[in-house]
């Protein structure tokens, strides 16, 4: 008998260790660790209700909280998953205007101008380390997000907002190869295969500066987030070197594209690149590692509704909610509770949760120097503009203007000629 | 080359020209009833995605938020560019030369310096952006075009017909609406269709201007470019086709009819 206690004590003190461990594991990076056999959240969820006396606070007094999102990035009631918003507005009679941005940066330049204002914004990490750096965000009241507890610790203190004060996770992914495999013989399993001359013309790379230097910095074996002008130079050379293979820069073009057999390798969110429709399409995260990238939830320094955001921000923390939404949005959920409601195929898909391994590799962007940013821009539009680009902006201007001086003499001396006959007759 | 030849390359000719304009609005319908979000491949008929759109709330008020944008800036655009236009006529040519190279300056730049300098003049006067900066912006942009469609009708009019209508009794007032406006009117209807359709598919200066609680279709549509483009866009688009494709339809029978009409009561008269 006392034995039997003295394993379950012991046990326990395992668990104790393991867990701290864990904990300690986040305050020295960002692990995302998930002990899939054992989860922590079971019960039954469809008896679930939300807490009205939480959600009544501000009940028939008219309020409204501003959403500012990226595009298609909450469950809209399609596919018979929840609407969100729409199940916000019954719950608390908080009325929610919602609108959306494409990128960080215009986000980033929104909430600067002053003249808009948001309650509830979805950053990405870097964009967060900024705006926290220059005093955009306020700090969340956890007394009001009683939700946060289902958070996975790994989550919580991540080092574009030590302490979470800022921030509370809304979902996270990572940048992956898409291979289509009836065009790519091999398993690839580095980000060398972009470079694999066999594959010219059939390579899609990103358009946008960091993720393009994120992958060339990885496969260098560098960090994403270097700021030394060597390793930011060589990474450049390799992806000039990478351009006469590349059939073209792309964003979301890059759905239509794999899905049309028009390219055999891309790079993409991996969550994303799951929703291609074509059933040759095969995801790896690269051995030398990836980007992981988190968007959180913050309340930006300008809220007029502070309480309704945090409300807003604790009901897209429900379980049931979260896990309905993250199904939606296709990427990871830092939801623990969420997480253990899903679909066992999604919880043990590879690619929306890699193994603890990978992601060891991986990291987060950081937010760069304002130096390091301006040469990355360079370097980018080098790039960009080297081999035949140069010829085309140098000569399409010049032909321009040739064509408009040579066209106005010719009809100056038009005109000249016929005034002469004109005066001769 | 024979007669026939000729009409045959003509006929292909109009016909490549036709396919180039109309084959992309034809595969983007056949498309909104693609099964699958794929632009590309082809997986079975649906109309799931036309349920989709009438369910979904933000596709909407976003369309509701252009046309109300749309009616209202192209309707006070069309006042302003009229009596613009009109003021500018009457000008002596120093000066009307100065107000017509002010009026080419917002058409001829690029639109992006129209809408961060729209951006930073609301900012400067700290005016928070909402619809009505999206409505301010989108008259500014258009009066230019109503000027540049109503003064070609302006100079064709005979100048004196106006001072008739004055010398027969008319008040100055009278003579504007009764003689010179219906002069200038398809001038005006061009004016405010241009700006119409200006306003409805201009993203860079909505772009700029929209604020927290309203936004234009067009800035809707490019903020899904993250993600994915929704086939439901597809799908209102195809409406938004057919429906404009109706009116023109109905507007030129309309047209036919009243020309037959008047042709009758002419033989007639």
């Amino acid at each position: 008998m006392d034995r039997t206690i003295l394993r379950r004590m012991a046990a326990f003190l395992c668990l104790a260790a393991l867990l701290a461990a864990n904990g300690f594991a986040c305050f020295a990076g960002d692990s995302f660790d998930l002990d899939r056999d054992n989860l922590p959240y079971t019960g039954d969820w469809d008896a679930y209700t939300y807490d009205e006396e939480y959600y009544g606070q501000l009940r028939g007094q008219g309020a409204s909280i501003n959403f500012y999102n990226w595009g298609e990035y909450i469950s809209d009631g399609s596919d018979d998953l929840i609407d969100v918003i729409s199940e916000f507005e019954d719950l608390t009679d908080i009325k929610v205007y919602y609108t959306n941005f494409a990128t960080n940066e215009e986000l980033y330049a929104k909430l600067k101008s002053g003249a808009a204002s948001y309650d509830v914004i979805i950053p990405s990490d870097y964009m967060i380390a900024r705006m926290i750096k220059e005093d955009m965000l306020l700090p969340l009241d956890y007394d009001n997000i009683p939700n946060a507890k289902y958070m996975n610790e790994g989550f919580m203190d991540p080092n574009y907002d030590p302490g979470s004060v800022y921030s509370l996770p809304y979902a996270w992914n990572t940048v992956a190869i898409i291979y289509n495999t009836s065009m790519v013989e091999e398993e690839p399993d580095s980000w060398g295969i972009l470079w694999d001359e066999t594959y010219a013309g059939q390579i899609l790379m990103f358009n946008n500066s960091r993720d393009a230097f994120g992958v060339a910095l990885k496969y260098l074996g560098y960090s994403l987030n270097t700021e030394d002008p060597d390793q930011l130079r060589e990474a450049a050379e390799l992806l000039k070197e990478q351009k006469p293979l590349v059939q073209a820069y792309v964003m979301d073009q890059m759905f239509d594209k794999m899905e049309n057999n028009e390219a055999a390798i891309a790079t993409y969110y991996a969550g994303d690149a799951l929703l291609i429709d074509n059933d040759d399409i095969d995801i790896v995260i690269p051995k030398e590692g990836t980007n992981k990238f988190v968007d959180a939830i913050c309340i930006p320094a300008s809220a007029k509704n502070k309480l309704g955001a945090e409300m807003f921000i604790n009901f897209l923390n429900e379980p049931v909610v979260n896990a309905q939404n993250i199904e939606y949005i296709g990427y990871g959920t830092a939801n623990l509770a969420a997480y253990c409601l899903l679909d066992e195929e999604l919880r043990d898909d590879p690619v929306l949760y890699p193994s603890q391994e990978i992601l060891d590799n991986s990291e987060m962007f950081v937010n760069l120097s304002d130096e390091a940013n301006l040469l990355l821009d360079q370097l980018w539009t080098e790039v960009k503009a080297s081999n035949k680009n140069v010829m085309i902006w140098g000569i399409l201007p010049c032909a321009t203007i040739a064509a408009i001086v040579i066209g106005k003499t010719w009809y100056r001396r038009r005109t000249a000629k016929r005034h002469r006959y004109m005066m001769e007759d | 080359m024979t007669k026939k030849q000729n009409s045959l390359t003509s006929n292909l000719y109009i016909f490549i020209v036709m396919a180039f304009m109309y084959l992309p609005i034809l595969v983007m319908i056949a498309y909104s009833f693609n099964n699958s979000k794929s632009r590309g491949a082809w997986s079975g008929f649906t109309t799931k995605w036309y349920a989709d759109l009438i369910q979904n709330e933000s596709i909407l008020s976003a369309l509701l938020n252009t046309l109300i944008v749309a009616v209202i800036s192209s309707v006070i655009a069309t006042l302003l560019g009229t009596a613009a236009a009109v003021g500018i006529q009457a000008m002596k040519k120093r000066s009307r030369d100065l107000i017509m190279n002010f009026t080419y300056l917002p058409v001829m730049s690029p639109e992006i310096v129209m809408g961060v300098s729209l951006m930073l003049l609301f900012v400067m006067f700290k005016v928070d952006f909402s619809l009505f900066t999206v409505i301010v912006a989108h008259i500014t942009f258009n009066v230019p075009y109503v000027i540049l469609s109503v003064l070609p009708k302006l100079r064709q009019m005979d100048k004196y017909l106006f001072e008739a209508a004055l010398d027969l009794g008319c008040t100055p007032l009278q003579a504007f609406t009764k003689v010179m406006l219906p002069e200038i009117m398809p001038g005006i209807i061009t004016g405010f269709l241009i700006a119409f359709t200006f306003s409805l598919d201009d993203f860079n200066i909505s772009y700029f201007v929209s604020g927290e609680r309203a936004q234009t279709l067009p800035v809707l549509i490019y903020s899904m470019t993250r993600k994915r483009v929704s086939p439901e866009i597809n799908a209102l688009s195809a409406i938004i086709f057919v429906v404009v494709l109706a009116v023109l339809i109905l507007t030129n029978l309309n047209d036919i009819r009243r020309e037959n009409q008047l042709q009758k009561g002419g033989r007639r008269g």
